[in-house]
């Protein structure tokens, strides 16, 4: 059976993308040009009494935090700054105004990010399944085949997605906003860190992995995907075994280009920071936030009189996977918190400082999401098969993943000048439509059933 | 769990096993008697034990300066040995828990003993830090019950102490649910004992295991349960073990990814043990049918999937100590692969990351003899990990002065290849009073993956046909109500009759179960040769037991004609 893309839907999608682009194109608009609208932006916001968790202390912790940065990055610098009895006082003026500009620079950030934590986020999505595409094409899985093509709808969401976020970094990099502090020559040159991270932390070798990681993963999925409807065609098992093949070998260069594409994409926003952890951690956010949405997606068809022979055997599997992964994701950030905590390095722990200071809610409002949420809903096993529940639980799932994304870009790029108003909103808004008009409409092309996959059989006949 | 199963999976047992053989080949090792071989290789490991003893006791009657720690390296064979031995055990939680909520069928024939690897490795693992106490006697300080010492109580900010709780957890866990494994198992050697001793010893094994429907179903529960519980459990050991390193403040050890990547190497080395143990034991036992080529081949792309899992974590950590910018960090790394300790490094790169990439090749990883090659490689390799992040972070520190190099006394020597002795000598007993693979879970897919069975549906036969003794037997049946000697002609007409002048008569006594008694009883009715016994079915069966009238049954439960017929064709 063919899938049709229900005019409700595809309606409700643009107006999503069209409510959404409105939102952030006011917040373009809105953003401050010059130092003195930054100044009076952020004093309007004060006197609003502006709640969000961030009053006048938290952003004078931030200050300090900056400061303590800075003189971080002096120690590593010490001997350029050997005299600094002498200039101190010179320093301190000099640096009211670079505060300033600071954070006029962090207010021209917020559309940006507010695109960027979206757009990455959607994407995220799709890599995301694609990971388990390919993992379930490995492992010769028995019980997933009937879900293929609904996994190849969500990964074609790649493409557009991939471009979109290539796209803005391709204008950070021609300094459009001031989001990667370290395409600046002029940070650079007084910043001894990045000094030595130039070899790798450079434009012009950053958009070459960028278009590396793309390509590859893009590759993958349309080589996959070709496969996967020729063997329907077929008269043999070739196709599929190709698909095996090419599955694996792309889970070996997904194994690295993901790590480094976080490392590139959300890790170097914070250029001083630096955690092994990071990639594997982001890893675990992206493929719990593909399995949750392969869950809704079915459920939505299934809602609909799509894929009869999908059974609430599969969605409890899906509904496991959602518990499982939510369980590792937390595993990973606890880890990470934890080990940074513990050890209290000044370099790595302010990380973690910046975020409990300025982002207290949606730090730990994500954990409450992530993890608790789901632990107490998902935990009984007869909970996983009625629909919506897993519903309920994905929504708050995808939302949670998106505030830890959310917190990933954000204390980076604006500091502590964040919002969860017009421009984030209509990021989430304009990528959700996107993301449904795309998927949906690649839903349409093939039929949603494969015929001759060789586990087809056994994933009818699933029954846990 | 689905029993329909796709045509082109190949099957889990081979050798066209019926339910009965599944009972009479896993079995065979615990009724049997050890061959040479078996005490070959115990002795080796008894010596090596008991050298390992000795060890022990010189180290603490004279204290723990036997070793070779210094000021500098205070800590070395110790916990590379410790970490070593528990990331082992991993495998075999892994194995049991894991595989078991991913439901993969190709477990069976693997968790039993995986699972027993697990707890003998825990326990070599619990040795090191009991005698690196020195005062052994005192262990129970580290656990926080009432004292009388004043202020003495345990740090709980300590993850050495997080250690003592998630181990002692984790062995309890994985025994409980090993035993619980076990009980239909031992309850199945029981009811074939035929020696009151071992009937008694098993009866009380098996907890008084019935099998009935209500048994099962506790059963099936309880495995799901523990399977819930163990995973958790499986990750949390070896993340707790990192910790002992991460926590702290040391480059080369203060690392994010270390608790994720430790896990990893973990199943990676357990794996790879799992592998040296049963490519052996299938041999040794005749479990070929059971652990086939393609659970070796699986457990290989298991070892390549986590080898390749531990060398993205060894690049991540070179490459982000560079990325840093932090000139200790860079150094340490520098030092590892450069320095004096850049063979133990390089050995530790070759062993783990290039060694399991020859397992992309179909041709090696079914390859019986590369494989254990590998395995071995690869047990290698992981203690090497080890020694490297303890040994090398440790001996350059902070003070030039004072950096010196590590080298391991006899002691420390001996004592760790005591606990491989120690390992061996209770996986050894192991393997000849335990049912080494878990017989009724691979009943349970023998029907779905059994190539008998397997074949049988490819056919388009159904899968079980009234046996056709049990139709003769009812037809004749006056002749068994009749007297002795219609009894034994109808039973001579089955076997067919020996011929003193053309045939040789053969040593019935060879047959397992059959004594120099029975033997005169076979040969008193007209059987001499092993061909006759091979033709026995149910029903001669059935008729020999009322022309004897001694040990009912037990020519069938021993398999008299499967016997027969491999002593025929030698």
């Amino acid at each position: 059976m063919k899938y049709t893309f229900s005019n409700r839907l595809k309606i409700g999608s643009i107006v999503l993308m069209v409510v959404g682009a409105i939102c952030l194109i006011s917040g373009f608009l809105s953003a401050p040009s010059t130092v003195e609208e930054a100044k009076e932006m952020v004093a309007a916001a004060h006197g609003d009494g502006h709640g969000g968790g961030h009053g006048e202390e938290a952003s004078h912790g931030t200050e300090h935090e900056e400061d303590y940065m800075e003189k971080s990055g002096h120690t590593a610098t010490a001997d350029s700054h050997g005299d600094s009895d002498a200039t101190d006082k010179n320093h301190e003026a000099g640096h009211d105004a670079s505060h300033d500009e600071h954070v006029l620079h962090q207010l021209q950030n917020r559309p940006w990010s507010a695109l960027y934590v979206a757009a990455f986020f959607f994407f995220m999505i799709s890599l995301g399944v694609l990971a388990f595409y390919a993992i379930q094409r490995a492992a010769q899985a028995g019980w997933s085949p009937l879900l293929f093509r609904v996994m190849e709808g969500i990964t074609s969401y790649i493409v557009p997605g991939g471009i979109i976020v290539f796209v803005i970094l391709l204008l950070s990099v021609l300094h459009m906003n001031h989001m990667f502090t370290w395409v600046d020559p002029e940070v650079v040159a007084h910043d001894k860190l990045l000094q030595g991270k130039k070899g790798y932390l450079n434009p012009t070798f950053f958009l070459i992995r960028a278009a590396i990681f793309l390509g590859g993963w893009i590759a993958y999925r349309q080589y996959s995907r070709k496969l996967s409807l020729a063997q329907d065609q077929a008269d043999d098992n070739s196709n599929f075994k190709k698909n095996f093949r090419v599955s694996a070998a792309f889970l070996v260069f997904y194994l690295i280009s993901e790590s480094m594409m976080s490392w590139d994409w959300i890790m170097s926003l914070d250029p001083h920071w630096f955690s092994t952890l990071f990639g594997w951690y982001v890893f675990a956010s992206m493929f719990v936030s593909g399995i949750t949405t392969i869950a809704l997606i079915t459920i939505y068809l299934k809602s609909k009189g799509y894929l009869p022979e999908v059974n609430n055997s599969h969605i409890h599997d899906l509904a496991k996977f959602m518990f499982g992964i939510s369980i590792f994701w937390t595993y990973l950030w606890f880890s990470q918190f934890m080990l940074i905590w513990y050890a209290n390095i000044p370099e790595e722990v302010t990380y973690f400082v910046t975020r409990i200071e300025d982002y207290k809610l949606p730090f730990f409002g994500m954990l409450a999401m992530n993890f608790i949420f789901p632990l107490l809903v998902l935990m009984n096993s007869d909970y996983k098969r009625v629909n919506w529940f897993v519903v309920m639980a994905g929504i708050v799932i995808l939302f949670g993943h998106y505030m830890d994304i959310f917190n990933m870009v954000m204390p980076a790029t604006v500091g502590d000048q964040w919002y969860l108003g017009v421009p984030e909103i209509g990021g989430i808004l304009f990528f959700a439509g996107l993301f449904i008009y795309y998927v949906f409409n690649a839903l349409t092309k093939e039929e949603l059933t494969p015929k001759r996959n060789p586990f087809i059989e056994e994933s009818r006949h699933f029954h846990y | 769990m689905a029993h329909y199963e796709a045509p082109i999976r190949k099957p889990l047992v081979t050798g066209d096993k019926s339910y009965h053989d599944v009972s009479v080949d896993i079995a065979r090792p615990v009724e049997g008697k050890a061959n040479k071989q078996w005490w070959i290789v115990f002795s080796i490991a008894l010596i090596a034990f008991l050298w390992g003893i000795g060890c022990i006791i010189y180290t603490i009657s004279t204290g723990i300066g036997v070793w070779g720690l210094n000021r500098t390296v205070n800590w070395a064979w110790d916990i590379t040995n410790f970490v070593w031995w528990v990331g082992i055990g991993h495998a075999g939680t892994l194995i049991s828990a894991v595989l078991l909520l991913f439901r993969q069928k190709w477990r069976m024939a693997i968790n039993r003993s995986a699972e027993a690897m697990t707890i003998f490795s825990v326990i070599q693992a619990g040795l090191f830090p009991i005698i690196h106490m020195g005062r052994p006697w005192l262990a129970y300080w580290v656990l926080p019950i009432p004292n009388q010492f004043g202020s003495l109580w345990v740090n709980f900010n300590s993850p050495l102490l997080w250690d003592v709780f998630a181990i002692s957890t984790y062995l309890s866990v994985s025994l409980v649910f090993w035993w619980t494994g076990l009980l239909p198992d031992f309850a199945m050697i029981r009811d074939r004992a035929v020696k009151p001793f071992q009937k008694k010893i098993y009866s009380l094994l098996s907890f008084g295991w019935t099998g009935r429907a209500k048994d099962w179903q506790r059963f099936e529960e309880v495995s799901l349960v523990l399977a819930g519980l163990a995973t958790p459990l499986v990750l949390s050991v070896h993340t707790i073990v990192s910790f002992d390193f991460a926590t702290s403040v040391i480059p080369g050890w203060h690392t994010t990814i270390f608790p994720p990547y430790f896990v990893a190497g973990a199943i990676f080395s357990g794996f790879a043990m799992v592998n040296t143990l049963l490519i052996i034991m299938r041999k040794v036992c005749s479990l070929e049918d059971y652990i086939t080529v393609q659970h070796i081949e699986l457990m290989n792309i298991v070892i390549m999937i986590t080898g390749s899992i531990v060398g993205c974590a060894y690049i991540t950590e070179l490459f982000i100590a560079w990325y840093s910018g932090v000139e200790y960090e860079q150094y340490a790394f520098l030092n590892r692969a450069t320095g004096p300790y850049a063979w133990a490094y390089w050995a530790m790169m070759t062993c783990n990351v290039f060694s399991p990439q020859f397992m992309w090749s179909k041709k090696l990883r079914t390859s019986i003899m590369f494989s254990f090659f590998i395995s071995i490689v690869v047990n290698i390799g992981m203690w090497f990990e080890r020694f490297v992040i303890i040994v090398t972070s440790l001996h350059r520190d902070y003070l030039p002065s004072s950096w010196t190099m590590f080298s391991p006394t006899f002691v420390d020597i001996g004592i760790f290849i005591g606990t491989i002795g120690f390992f061996f000598v209770l996986f050894l007993l192991y393997s000849r009073t335990f049912p080494v693979i878990a017989q009724a879970e691979v009943k349970s897919i023998l029907k779905a993956s059994g190539s008998k069975y397997k074949k049988l549906r490819d056919s388009g036969k159904p899968l079980y046909e009234m046996p056709k003794g049990t139709v003769k037997k009812a037809t004749p049946a006056p002749a068994v109500e009749g007297n002795k000697d219609e009894k034994v002609s109808a039973l001579m007409d089955k076997l067919g009759s020996f011929n003193p002048e053309t045939d040789t008569a053969d040593e019935l006594q060879k047959i397992k179960g059959v004594g120099p008694q029975m033997e005169q009883v076979l040969n008193q009715i007209g059987i001499f040769t092993f061909a006759q016994v091979s033709k026995m079915t149910k029903s001669e069966y059935d008729l020999l037991d009322s022309i004897t009238e001694k040990f009912p049954g037990r020519a069938q439960r021993d398999d008299w004609a499967g016997q027969a017929k491999k002593l025929n064709n030698k």
